[in-house]
């Protein structure tokens, strides 16, 4: 995955607090703004703020903490979210559409439906997702810059 | 009618208005109908309508990230309270019907509104 190391225009993390509901969606929603005001074509600040509403959920339902780093260089946008928590015991499985570990209030308000983790991997060129059981979980994601994005 | 906005469907079906008064004049692009966040995120397009009976605030923040014309909660759901602050807030119509969703759909369906077809 190509690092953002050389060349980042703009960084800027986010903490996300686990179990809080209130205000889930507002770090994706800055995200968003943000990529608006730097002016990017539709179809990247939507497939971007698509990868980090899942994404920041993802800490908001399973996590105690984490944090949502964006990282905007001249050739593509990265996403890095590490949280602490219960973490993922089978990565592959949690992959798979449909599958799902969600408890009976997370489904009440219509989230654990399965489709997160792969809703992240049809929105983005590059996702990178590991977790130690007990731990926590690191997620990265990359969206390319190029013409087939602008449309 | 080649042209529906917010405030067509309010007056058709006789939905009560919570909030997002502002934007009824907005043209809809077409409607999405499911109580699963993710399936709305993953499916409905911007300009939707958005027929829902989850009533809880995050569905503002689904509402604002897909860009959507508006919700109708439908069976007569109410809208929490700190739902209603964020669709203030943020503009969001939020609109209410008796009717359940199914019957909700057929009408829209008849007055021109579609879904985008099969994914």
């Amino acid at each position: 995955m190509a690092e953002p190391e050389e060349n980042i225009c703009f960084h800027e993390m986010f903490h996300i607090e686990g179990g809080n509901f209130t205000h889930a969606g507002a770090i994706s929603s800055r995200v968003k703004k943000i990529l608006k005001e730097a002016g990017f074509p539709g179809k990247i600040i939507r497939r971007t703020s698509i990868a980090a509403f899942e994404a920041e959920m993802n800490v908001i339902c399973y996590a105690n903490q984490g944090n949502l780093s964006l990282f905007i260089t001249p050739n593509f946008l990265k996403v890095v979210v590490k949280d602490e928590g219960i973490g993922i015991p089978d990565v592959n499985l949690a992959m798979r559409e449909g599958y799902s570990t969600a408890d009976e209030t997370i489904r009440e308000l219509g989230f654990g439906a399965g489709m997160g983790l792969s809703n992240i991997k049809k929105n983005t060129d590059e996702m990178i997702l590991t977790s130690e059981s007990g731990q926590g979980t690191h997620l990265e994601f990359i969206i390319y810059l190029d013409k087939q994005n602008e449309g | 009618m080649s042209f529906v906005t917010v405030f067509d469907i309010v007056n058709s079906f006789g939905l009560e208005i919570r909030t997002g008064e502002k934007r009824l004049k907005e043209q809809v692009t077409g409607g999405y109908a499911s109580d699963l966040l993710s399936d709305v995120i993953a499916h409905s397009r911007k300009g939707n309508i958005w027929l829902t009976i989850q009533t809880h605030p995050n569905i503002v923040a689904v509402a604002t990230m897909k860009e959507l014309a508006g919700i109708i909660l439908t069976g007569g759901r109410k809208p929490d309270s700190d739902t209603l602050q964020k669709a203030e807030e943020e503009e969001i119509p939020i609109l209410v019907s008796p009717l359940f969703t199914f019957e909700l759909v057929g009408k829209l369906y008849q007055m021109g509104i579609s879904g985008k077809g099969e994914c």
